[in-house]
């Protein structure tokens, strides 16, 4: 660790970066799985609904029913009667109990898409699929907020690879800066080890070494940082999922890599001048 | 400096002296020698490794037998005399258990098993220099090449140093030795090569022993420069 203790601020400085810049790629990182682990429960629920014209022969319906069970990507097919659909009207709406009359609610189909299979597009092209059936007269699902959830998703995983990549590019000049003064300051030693006959690899080695021990070091003091985040979202906000042991161990390669990464390129770019 | 048309060959366990006024171009062919240096065209052969093919890794296996010291003796000013020994043994990935023995030997070698513990700074000149000698023994190389290792020094600590590199050559290892103190060239009788303005102007070998001035392109045991190029000096 010779080049942590020539250049002690530059030191922490990179460490930090790095923490940073994997604590963006966490914090991004976490909302995304949350969104995810939301969409999924979310999703449990998306049904598609076909509304079907009074009068409708129960025959009619019940094949176009078994027709739409063989979408693959429909997990089950329920039927609502007009009475059905009236008790939970009447169940979910208490205050408005009497308004509801026999005949005004119209039967439906319920479809449950299987999981995996609920995507916005998944969804609106089996509702579009339903709509064919002449005696099907409005299609109704939750396309706004699906969409809307999916597209929440898609931005906080862009936005979390953006700003991380943006603190590592920073990290990565930051650990050459170190490097580089490490490097100037043992000049007259490798100057030495090259003439005695050390290789390049054996000169380069103990400032790689240095780049991968502050990377992990800043990738643990991320992971740290992201898990404080996740307890206190917890804590004030709402119940929140964290990484699992595979993601925070990739979390610390990460770190480790970044550092590598900004040794190797400065390590090699200053030894060749000396 | 620029070289033109240098040629000369140094055979295995003799001692060359590289004499000129400074920009001559004689720390230009030391650095050919130990291939900091490669020429822009023509061939340094040494030890049957070429410069036009040799490439980091061989370069350092080469350094490992070649021995170098220089003028301003390049010690590590934080590290003992002992250290600074041990220091290029333990760079090149010598076996750990044998490093200690070899250190005190070469530091008897070069009068300094007392001073070991020393420090640079507490260190004469002469002194300083004996250790760079040790340093540059310490893989038992086959040649020493010295850069005005008497530059810096007294009287009485060149002739003390000169004595050394004479008893190391007596020892079987060549030497180049590049000076402009013409006393020592004078008080001995080893080949000389004389450089000026980076041409070869004389070659004591060339009239007293013809045969030995290298013009063959067989990799040989000793070392073979020839230089139509230039170099940084």
């Amino acid at each position: 660790m010779t080049a942590s203790r020539r250049a002690p601020l530059l030191s922490v400085l990179s460490v930090i970066t790095i923490a940073f810049s994997l604590f963006a790629f966490g914090l991004f990182g976490l909302a995304a799985i949350n969104i995810r682990s939301a969409l999924e429960q979310v999703e449990e629920r998306v049904e598609v609904r076909g509304f079907i014209s009074h009068a409708t022969d129960i025959e009619s319906v019940a094949a176009a029913m078994k027709d739409i069970g063989e979408f693959p990507e429909v997990a089950r097919v329920d039927y609502v009667s007009e009475e059905r659909a009236l008790e939970r009207a009447r169940k979910e709406m208490g205050e408005f109990a009497d308004v509801f009359e026999s005949g005004v609610l119209p039967a439906s189909v319920e479809v449950h898409l299987r999981s995996g299979q609920r995507s916005p597009d998944n969804v609106r092209s089996v509702a579009d699929r339903m709509r064919t059936y002449p005696f099907i007269d409005d299609v109704r699902y939750g396309e706004e907020w699906v969409e809307k959830l999916h597209r929440l998703r898609n931005i906080a995983t862009v936005a979390g690879i953006a700003l991380g990549l943006a603190f590592a590019a920073v990290a990565v000049i930051i650990i050459g800066a170190t490097i580089r003064m490490a490097v100037l300051a043992r000049a007259e030693e490798i100057s030495i080890m090259r003439l005695v006959g050390a290789t390049d690899m054996f000169i380069r080695l103990p400032f790689l070494l240095d780049g991968l021990v502050k990377g992990a070091i800043g990738g643990i003091l991320a992971v740290l940082f992201t898990w404080v985040a996740h307890r206190t979202v917890n804590e004030y906000f709402l119940r929140t999922v964290f990484f699992d042991r595979e993601l925070i161990f990739l979390g610390i390669i990460g770190g480790a890599t970044i550092g590598v990464m900004g040794s190797l390129v400065s390590v090699g770019r200053h030894l060749r001048r000396i | 400096m620029a070289l033109s048309r240098v040629t000369f060959q140094v055979k295995k366990g003799e001692f060359v002296f590289l004499t000129g006024p400074s920009g001559s171009g004689k720390s230009t062919i030391l650095r050919f020698l130990y291939m900091a240096d490669k020429p822009t065209s023509g061939k340094v052969w040494v030890n049957g490794v070429s410069s036009d093919t040799a490439r980091g890794r061989e370069i350092s296996k080469l350094r490992r037998r070649i021995g170098i010291v220089f003028q301003d003796f390049r010690l590590l000013e934080d590290r003992t005399a002992e250290a600074n020994v041990r220091f290029a043994l333990e760079v090149t990935g010598a076996p750990k258990a044998s490093i200690g023995a070899k250190v005190s030997r070469v530091l008897g070698q070069v009068g300094l098993a007392s001073k070991a513990t020393s420090f640079p700074r507490e260190l004469s000149g002469g002194e300083q220099q004996r250790v760079a000698i040790a340093r540059a023994l310490i893989n038992d190389p086959f040649v020493l090449i010295a850069d005005e290792p008497t530059g810096n020094l007294d009287e009485r600590a060149t002739r003390g140093v000169f004595q050394l590199l004479r008893d190391v050559n007596a020892a079987g290892t060549a030497v180049v030795m590049a000076t402009h103190d013409l006393d020592l060239v004078r008080a001995s009788a080893y080949r000389t090569i004389e450089l000026n303005h980076g041409h070869l102007v004389f070659d004591s070998a060339d009239t007293s022993k013809p045969g030995t001035l290298g013009t063959g392109r067989e990799p040989g045991e000793g070392l073979e420069a020839e230089s139509d190029g230039s170099g940084k000096a």
